[in-house]
């Protein structure tokens, strides 16, 4: 019961705010909508018993990419750009092939559910008191088999910094 | 946990939202923060599955997928000031120098 | 009908839910009032500092100042710019103190007083919730369509990034030692290994110390919001309650880096020696009651030497109170049917007295030590703290696969690691000493300089 409050709840803000996202005119409101989304998410991941993913995306997603995000958003004029006309010429054909993609879409996940055992390998999630410490799990999973993996976002992590330094000089 | 469907859904929901914003907005900004959208919306594809089937290798994808985020949204918000120095604007379709 | 509220009530009462809502409630009225008593402690101290009373006035010895402050914060006129973002300007102090009281949920100020109980990853949440606080700054600025809010915000949100960094490399740097991310699990390792983490990662706490007064824009690295800088910075254009609440966002921060310090460096609540049982165990139980016996055996002295009645009284009152808080401390050392109240309130008393002790050296390095200059402020940060803390991060490491995987012993280990980032630490302290005699020389050497 708790559970099901918790995510309609959750998921209403995440579509709410993304929705008031992609149609603000002033480009900070759009960042304040997007860290609202965020947050909301994080929310649908603590709900999922998934806590270190949780606040993983409060410090690297918010904390992090949104700060980054309102910074540049405040060095760079847009006033100008809030007066222009803010959608392409191209919505009314966007809006109605990503309104196709997500009926199709939905009608796979319906019809999905509708199958015995909802198509799924398991029959339902393992109860939440059994599952192991949240951030040992990951971390033995991160430390161990997917290492590889983790050395090479670490060597991107690299290579985006130094690729950012060099393209905000302003003489290279 | 709510049947899996449930995320589905709205995971579907914040992606299809943020293809219509990278599709129809004109302000380069928007069109990164929807980006950013898209790529969370995946993330949480990613955790359902992974709660639901006890692995935490989703989990681990789901932190290289924000690694990934926060490294694009770096070089990409480097690349907007950059412009924005030489021509002044952040619409998409006032860059377009190597239209022929 | 009064049974269906009697069956209600007792449902709430046995929900696991109600206990931490209640805990949540009262810290949120109660912040407040502790930080304006914050704000004035630091004004006394700031005043013994420099040979002078402090406020005197409203109340006796100034202890209603809080209480007038206030009143007249509540009471003054609510200025919005001309052209600001109202919406904005209304939400951004909101987020600071959201982020600051939510911050001080997991902390825990005894084995019993934990509002959000045992949450699995403890430390993280408050480092993630502390850099949330960065929003309410920068859009703070934003909002207020000013220059000079706009630069100190950007100031102010720059410099707290960049002692983000080197605050967690430090905390991690504690967390290899404890084991785990969890609060309780930390304070016991303490416990167990009967020695305080900061005696075994010294340069750790000296990191977490210099970039948590960074962290919460307090001097030396005010320069965001020093008055003869930038006007007030980002919080110019605030008045009366809004600046009240950016106001109450860095007391509570300073607050919630003090606890994380203490739970991770200085032992949470647990008292010196812990580990030492019998008769010297006891004797050390002793030492919170008698010292508040002491202070109001001094109240009671002081009484009769006030100039006038109401100040008398107080002093007696004040005098009362700490004879019942040590009557408090001192009931479950001698009275065995006392006993199991002694984690809770002993635990409180001592994880109080440390963060108290921390906050106290903020004052002390606010009044003393001269404001840094922005550059200085970054170098320090970027050149110095994270590759410092990053090579104690690694020494660290090193020193606990020694100790497991050698059966070297942890003190040796962590002697020769510490001696290493010492001396990476003076390598980079060299290298910043002749990076500024070169700029010194080509300054002076200047051919056309008179």
């Amino acid at each position: 019961m708790l559970d099901k409050v918790i995510f309609y709840f959750f998921a209403a803000i995440a579509v709410g705010s993304a929705l008031l996202m992609i149609t603000r005119k002033s480009a900070v409101h759009s960042a304040i909508f997007l860290t609202t989304t965020l947050l909301a998410t994080a929310g649908i991941f603590l709900q999922l018993r998934a806590e270190f993913l949780f606040i993983v995306q409060i410090i690297l997603y918010v904390g992090g990419i949104m700060v980054l995000f309102i910074f540049v958003i405040m060095l760079v004029n847009l006033d100008v750009a809030a007066q222009q006309i803010q959608y392409s010429r191209q919505k009314w054909v966007a809006l109605a092939l990503s309104l196709a993609l997500a009926g199709w879409v939905g009608t796979m996940i319906w019809q999905a559910g509708q199958l015995p055992g909802q198509g799924l390998l398991v029959r339902g999630a393992a109860a939440a008191e059994t599952l192991p410490p949240n951030a040992e799990a990951v971390a033995q999973s991160l430390f161990g088999p997917y290492m590889l993996s983790f050395e090479i976002a670490s060597l991107l992590l690299l290579v985006a910094m130094i690729g950012a330094v060099v393209m905000a000089k302003k003489k290279v | 946990m709510l049947p899996v469907s449930h995320y589905l859904i709205l995971s579907l929901a914040l992606f299809i939202i943020g293809v219509v914003g990278v599709l129809t907005r004109r302000n380069v900004i928007v069109i990164l923060m929807s980006i950013e959208l898209i790529l969370n919306a995946v993330n949480i594809n990613l955790v359902v599955f992974s709660r639901l089937y006890g692995d935490a290798a989703g989990q681990a994808f789901a932190v290289f997928i924000i690694t990934d985020a926060a490294a694009e949204a770096a070089v990409g918000l480097g690349i907007i000031i950059a412009f924005f120095r030489n021509r002044e604007t952040v619409l998409a379709d006032e860059m377009d120098l190597l239209k022929w | 009908m009064m049974n269906h509220l009697y069956e209600l009530l007792k449902i709430v009462l046995a929900s696991p839910y109600t206990l931490p809502v209640i805990y949540g409630i009262v810290i949120v009225a109660v912040l407040p009032l502790v930080a304006g008593y914050v704000v004035l402690v630091e004004r006394k101290v700031m005043a013994d500092m420099q040979a002078r009373l402090g406020p005197m006035r409203v109340g006796p010895h100034g202890l209603l100042q809080p209480i007038a402050d206030a009143v007249k914060l509540l009471l003054k006129e609510d200025i919005i710019p001309e052209k600001a973002d109202v919406w904005i300007f209304w939400l951004a102090p909101i987020v600071s103190m959201t982020a600051g009281m939510l911050a001080l949920a997991p902390v825990g100020i005894g084995p019993a007083f934990q509002i959000a109980k045992d949450i699995d990853v403890g430390i993280l949440f408050i480092a993630g919730i502390s850099s949330l606080g960065i929003f309410g700054i920068v859009l703070g600025g934003w909002a207020s369509n000013s220059h000079y809010s706009l630069m100190g915000a950007l100031r102010s949100a720059a410099q707290l990034v960049s002692y983000e960094t080197a605050a967690g490399m430090a905390l991690v740097s504690g967390l290899l030692l404890g084991g785990s991310l969890q609060i309780r699990t930390l304070v016991e390792e303490q416990a167990k290994q009967g020695v305080w983490f900061v005696a075994l990662a010294p340069i750790a706490f000296f990191i977490y110390l210099v970039a948590s007064i960074a962290e919460t824009n307090r001097a030396p690295f005010d320069l965001p919001e020093a008055e003869s800088e930038l006007v007030a910075g980002y919080m110019t254009e605030y008045s009366g309650f809004r600046w009240s609440l950016y106001f109450l966002a860095e007391y509570a921060n300073m607050m919630v880096v003090g606890s994380v310090a203490t739970t991770i460096f200085l032992g949470g609540w647990l008292r010196p020696f812990s580990s030492v049982g019998g008769a010297a165990g006891r004797a050390i139980d002793t030492v919170p009651g008698a010292l508040l016996l002491g202070v109001a055996a001094y109240c009671l002295y002081r009484a009769p030497k006030q100039p006038v009645t109401v100040q008398k009284l107080v002093m007696v009152a004040v005098a009362g109170l700490c004879a019942a808080v040590a009557a408090a401390l001192l009931a479950p050392v001698f009275v065995a049917q006392a006993l199991w109240m002694k984690p809770a309130i002993h635990g409180a008393f001592w994880f109080l007295l440390k963060v108290g002790g921390y906050i106290y050296l903020f004052m002390w390095l606010r009044f003393t030590l001269p404001r840094y200059r922005f550059d200085q402020l970054m170098r320090l940060g970027w050149y110095f703290l994270i590759p410092v803390s990053i090579v104690n991060v690694m020494g660290i490491g090193i020193a606990l696969v020694l100790h497991w995987e050698r059966g070297m012993h942890l003190a040796l280990a962590l002697g020769l690691t510490t001696l290493m980032t010492l001396v990476v630490a003076g390598f980079l302290v060299r290298a910043e000493l002749k990076r500024e005699e070169q700029l010194r020389q080509a300054a002076t050497g200047d051919a056309y300089a008179g």
